[in-house]
């Protein structure tokens, strides 16, 4: 733990794969080679960036496009911007930055310049909840309830690489605004080669019956480590995987619900206004009256610090889940 | 279909009628609403008769022509002026300019971009340069030769995301992006709430090639388009001196001209007024 707590205390790290005691291969840039290898097919495909192309994994695509290719520099209002006006030429931009900008800096462009009109633009915005130990300006921490309440906004939170590979594909497939969550740098491989990631479908990954683990991001990886690890002690867990937010696949996970004892709620995310906001609403919707529990981020700003600290502190390490279902009683 | 005219060939006085004909259009649309923002429609007319009239390149027949040059009306609640320019240029009828302002009209206060002819959602002030500017992009990446002209006020100067948009045109290189800056001295709580002066330098010091025009001279006006065509690797911005109301001098002495309001009775006098200036004018 030393080694990776001092690798993550490089604030810029990822902080993916200390928590989960290894055993996971990682694949570099998984979103940049994904769309480098798209923009072969797609020539309307063109990449933005705003002045954080290094950080977003979207090089690859830059060196492979240069036409196609514009750093707006530090101006996300204007990279929305700009990414609305390509797309009204029929181009379908990929535009980067970090979550926090996205959302509380361009919010206005996002709703307006682009959701209004359903132009066909995919914002992939980095540092999704804590993942940086930059603290509260880099922690996107509210970013999927933010984002939550634009019409026809389509939502993304990825679990891993293969994840995130896929749904590159399947939004370019998507004709409407898309915002992604980005987990750059080296991202671990959670889910089989094969696995299938369809826009609004969730994903039954452990089938279990006294406790339902409902998750989205990379808080899938620790529910299902911590629903193998409860089996080991005689405890059988479901996993229910909702990388769609918007669409939100009520139907799935209503379904689910009815058939387990307990319900725990797990996202990279504060626990209000998304996953858990999410699962609640449906849940009352469906006349299942049954209580949630809800592991995420409080309702607060995050201190500075290293990432797999932070996970810890804020409960989102395997462990913390494990610990939460067992109190559950 | 329009075609660009070649410099020195535009007929001043025809330019000078059709303005007029928009101001009279936009006088009888404010007159069904009792209301508008006509100070501002009348102010920008002139500059719209000779972008929809002379310079600009579309097909009536054909708004979503990939070759056509673009025109972004920033401002949305200039959508007065907008509606009577598409109208005048046969892209939507004229008999549909009375319902301007009307429950279900697609000519609406602030313009939407589900009427044709609109290219963007105006009225969120801020907005129209930077999607200028990715549309310009757009245009040069796929070796179209089309301009994008794009309106934006005074005001909107004040919006920070102007000036990232005007940062990244330069940048780019956009010499087929075109700004018309009407500088009319009004915004929602008053003349001048903050002081731009000096708009042009303004513009020069972020890269553009700039030219300041009295905007309601016609000969101005088609002057400055014509040296906007210049390929010269720079963005161009027209900062357009207006007077708001210009046509009706009730209208253009008023002090609350941002949002107009007029009892329906004084609406003959207005346009009595409107034709008596115009008609001496000419």
């Amino acid at each position: 733990m030393s080694g990776a707590a001092v690798e993550a205390g490089r604030t810029l790290a990822m902080g993916q794969d200390e928590a989960v005691g290894g055993g996971r291969h990682s694949v570099e840039a998984p979103f940049g080679r994904a769309l480098a290898k798209l923009g072969q097919s797609r020539p309307d495909i063109v990449g933005l960036t705003a002045d954080l192309g290094k950080y977003t994994d979207i090089l690859p695509f830059r060196d492979a496009f240069p036409d196609r290719f514009f750093n707006v520099g530090m101006a996300e209002q204007n990279l929305v911007a700009v990414a609305a006006g390509l797309a009204r030429t029929g181009k379908m931009p990929f535009a980067t930055t970090y979550g926090v900008f996205a959302t509380r800096r361009a919010y206005d462009f996002v709703a307006i310049a682009l959701a209004h009109s359903n132009l066909n633009v995919k914002i992939v915005a980095g540092l999704p909840g804590l993942t940086t130990g930059y603290g509260g300006t880099h922690q996107a921490i509210e970013d999927l309830a933010l984002m939550r309440m634009i019409p026809g906004l389509t939502i993304i939170d990825p679990c891993d690489a293969t994840e995130i590979e896929a749904a590159t594909e399947a939004i370019a497939e998507h004709r409407g605004p898309v915002y992604m969550r980005l987990l750059r740098g080296s991202v671990p491989v959670v889910f089989e080669p094969g696995y299938r990631f369809e826009i609004g479908k969730a994903r039954r990954l452990r089938e279990g019956s006294d406790v339902g683990i409902i998750s989205t991001g990379f808080m899938t990886e620790r529910a299902l480590d911590a629903a193998d690890a409860l089996r080991k002690q005689g405890m059988s867990a479901g996993v229910l995987h909702v990388p769609t937010i918007k669409p939100f696949d009520a139907e799935a996970v209503a379904e689910f619900a009815a058939g387990v004892g307990r319900i725990v709620t797990a996202e990279n995310h504060v626990v209000v206004g998304g996953l858990a906001s999410l699962v609640v609403e449906t849940l009352f919707d469906a006349g299942i009256a049954k209580t949630v529990k809800r592991i995420g981020l409080p309702d607060r700003y995050i201190e500075c610090g290293a990432v797999p600290t932070l996970q810890a502190k804020y409960g989102l390490t395997t462990e913390a889940v494990i610990a939460t279902i067992a109190a559950l009683g | 279909m329009l075609r660009n005219s070649p410099p020195g060939s535009a007929d001043i006085g025809a330019l000078e009628r059709k303005a007029k004909r928009l101001r009279r259009h936009m006088l009888t649309m404010a007159r069904g609403q009792g209301q508008g923002y006509i100070g501002q429609g009348l102010g920008i007319a002139d500059a719209l008769a000779a972008l929809y009239f002379h310079e600009l390149r579309y097909d009536p027949h054909n708004p979503a022509w990939p070759d056509r040059d673009r025109f972004l009306l920033s401002t949305g609640h200039y959508s007065i002026a907008l509606w009577a320019a598409l109208a005048e240029a046969g892209i939507i009828p004229v008999e549909e300019l009375v319902t301007y302002g009307a429950d279900n009209s697609r000519l609406e206060m602030s313009t939407l971009d589900t009427t044709p002819g609109v290219e963007m959602i105006g009225g969120s002030l801020g907005h129209g340069l930077g999607q200028g500017v990715g549309q310009a992009l757009g245009l040069r990446v796929d070796r179209y030769d089309a301009r994008v002209f794009v309106e934006l006020s005074d005001g909107e100067m004040q919006e920070g995301s102007t000036w990232e948009a005007a940062m990244s045109a330069s940048h780019f290189r956009l010499d087929g992006l075109v700004a018309l800056i009407d500088c009319n001295g009004i915004q929602a709580d008053g003349p001048v709430v903050l002081d731009m002066e000096p708009v042009a330098d303004k513009w020069r010091a972020f890269g553009w090639e700039t030219f300041e025009i009295d905007g309601n001279d016609m000969t101005a006006v088609v002057g400055a388009l014509a040296g906007a065509r210049e390929r010269n690797g720079k963005p161009t911005a027209i900062v357009l001196r207006t007077l708001p109301g210009k046509g009706v001098p009730r209208i253009e002495s008023s002090e609350k001209s941002h949002f107009f309001r007029i009892d329906v009775a004084q609406w003959d006098g207005i346009i009595a007024e409107f034709e008596k200036s115009a008609g001496a004018a000419q």
